[in-house]
């Protein structure tokens, strides 16, 4: 018998058999709840379903039911990640709803705070990046440093992970000598770690294997997906609401915003990196500078009078029962403010139809914004890298589903 | 915002779309022009690709419920990121059957964000490739975001809110 060639035999093979992989909700490598439908070809990806919403809690409808003040915590579950900045956002959207004016020492804490934040968040992608590509060292090492910014935290609100902190107007206290000592202590422990970790990293030669070229989107695309944060920089585009819509002061400080060239793996992580430098440039920059003052604004109708006032003083004691019931007058309006949260904008409007609660709140999520871009651009590439991709993105589940 | 700029924006609607405005203002720092809801998708179409607005990043759009005028607003934001100016773009549909035709061939973002005012306020969105529930079950029958659907049960006996509350 006649063997056919090897030619024949090709094209003569029926059409193409895909097999679709489960990836998630529950698997430990998509670092929270994320469900995708695989369709794949050998190893290779060629379609991606997303499927979101395990955790959604209906913050939106809740919000409408509870005072200003009660929203907060609310926030604290978007990004828990860097939740101080979620909940001073909040607090800024409120101000500029009721026209409040801000001291500049309040402003200069609160950058401290959210530049803390950012680099806790930053602190979590990276070393995640790390564990990812097989770098187990680099995540435990940096974890103890946020472990540092958490009893920052602790010394000035009191919670650590879902903060709470700061209220309408300013902070409940001013920060405690121990606090300043913690904050000091960090920004001298944390760069020499951050620069090992640095050393481990960016000229590793099997990490540089792993990210560069991986999980890449151009800058044209990741605007039409609305991208913001570290990974539309990373794509080259130089957005950051910092600059570009100064809030908190942010005016007053000398800060470079990095970008990145191809948008893949290795440039959002080095976008981070040194995001990290520049927060704690600013931090540096804040402590140096920072005025005297209250540390929070007059505002009787929204910030709590001390309890010895509350408990000696007519007056103290009516704005006190007002506040936690929630019944000052809230002016009527419709606000939007937007702050750069650790993945992005996160933008609060808010709508008030001069009630106890507001009539509508929509959060702007980064992340729910750009996550839909995922199966995009893991379309042709390995699942290893889909896995490197998505914790390079940094989806926080909270943030996803609100 | 400057005066020069809302001018160039509402001259660019006015340039091919003359008569849609409604209403603009100014509501905090946001500049918001309030439109009709025929044309819309062609207008944040006509702004995106005018040499003098290029609103080319979608920064957010969601869906507000107003019971008493029984309408569902659509708000939209544009950014144009060069010149760093923001407009909000706002159209009311009426509560029974909201319909708008899809951002999506404009922006890819609009893609969830248009499933999610479907998902919570029942807004249809014509032309969407993927017009599905993404947040709740896939089961609700009802749009929760909308007012008549308070948060608490209205039956309860055990907790009076009349002093109190909404």
């Amino acid at each position: 018998m006649e063997a056919t060639p090897l030619s024949d035999r090709v094209t003569q093979t029926e059409e193409k058999e895909y097999s679709y992989l489960n990836l998630g909700p529950t698997h430990p490598a998509t670092h929270g709840i994320f469900q995708n439908i695989l369709k794949m070809d050998g190893e290779v990806i060629v379609d991606a379903e997303p499927t979101i919403g395990y955790i959604h809690r209906a913050f939106e409808k809740l919000a409408e039911r509870r005072p200003f003040y009660q929203v907060t915590p609310i926030t604290d579950r978007l990004n828990y990640c860097s939740a101080p900045i979620n909940n001073i956002g909040w607090h800024m959207t409120v101000e500029k709803l009721l026209g409040i004016e801000i001291p500049k020492r309040v402003q200069y804490l609160r950058v401290i705070i959210m530049e803390l934040a950012r680099i806790t968040d930053h602190i979590i992608c990276n070393a995640v990046i790390g564990v990812d590509t097989g770098a187990l060292t680099g995540f435990v090492y940096m974890f103890q440093q946020r472990e540092l910014v958490y009893e920052i935290y602790e010394e000035i609100c009191g919670a650590r992970l879902t903060s709470n902190i700061g209220r309408i107007g300013g902070f409940e206290r001013d920060f405690s000598p121990k606090a300043w000592d913690k904050i000091n202590h960090f920004l001298i422990e944390f760069p020499k770690v951050l620069k090992e970790f640095e050393n481990l990293m960016t000229r590793n030669r099997i990490f540089m294997d792993r990210t560069i070229g991986v999980g890449g989107i151009t800058a044209e695309r990741a605007l039409n997906y609305s991208f913001s944060g570290p990974n539309l920089r990373a794509a080259g585009v130089d957005y950051d609401i910092r600059v570009a819509k100064p809030y908190c002061s942010y005016e007053d400080f000398e800060f470079v915003i990095p970008v990145g060239i191809n948008g893949d793996v290795y440039d959002r992580f080095m976008v981070r990196q040194e995001e990290m430098w520049q927060s704690l440039s600013i931090i540096k920059q804040a402590i140096a500078k920072l005025p005297e003052g209250p540390f929070h604004a007059t505002v009787p109708d929204f910030y709590l009078p001390p309890k010895e006032e509350v408990y000696n003083n007519m007056e103290a004691l009516i704005y006190h029962f007002k506040i936690v019931m929630g019944e000052t007058d809230v002016p009527k309006g419709e606000v939007y403010h937007a702050v750069e949260g650790g993945n992005g904008e996160l933008g609060f409007y808010l709508i008030s139809d001069g009630g106890r609660t507001p009539f509508r709140l929509h959060f702007r999520r980064p992340c729910f914004i750009f996550y839909q871009a995922y199966p995009e651009m893991i379309k042709g590439s390995m699942l290893s890298d889909a896995i490197l991709t998505m914790s390079s993105m940094n989806v926080i589940a909270g943030e996803l589903d609100a | 915002m400057e005066v020069v700029e809302q001018e160039k924006i509402i001259g660019a609607i006015n340039e091919k779309f003359e008569g849609q405005i409604l209403k603009t203002e100014m509501l905090y720092d946001f500049f918001t022009i309030t439109l009709k809801k025929d044309s819309i998708i062609d207008i944040i179409g006509h702004l995106y690709h005018h040499p003098s607005t290029q609103f080319q990043y979608l920064t957010t759009l969601c869906g507000i419920h107003y019971p008493d005028q029984k309408q569902i607003a659509m708000m939209y934001q544009l950014h144009n990121l060069v010149s760093n100016v923001q407009v909000r773009l706002k159209i009311h549909l009426p509560e029974e059957n909201p319909t708008v035709p899809t951002l999506t061939p404009v922006f890819a973002a609009a893609n969830w964000l248009e499933r999610e005012t479907y998902d919570f306020f029942g807004v249809i969105f014509q032309g969407h490739p993927n017009l599905k529930r993404i947040l709740n079950v896939d089961e609700m029958i009802i749009f929760p975001m909308r007012k008549e659907y308070p948060l608490e049960d209205q039956t309860r006996e055990d907790k009076n809110d009349t002093m109190f509350g909404r």
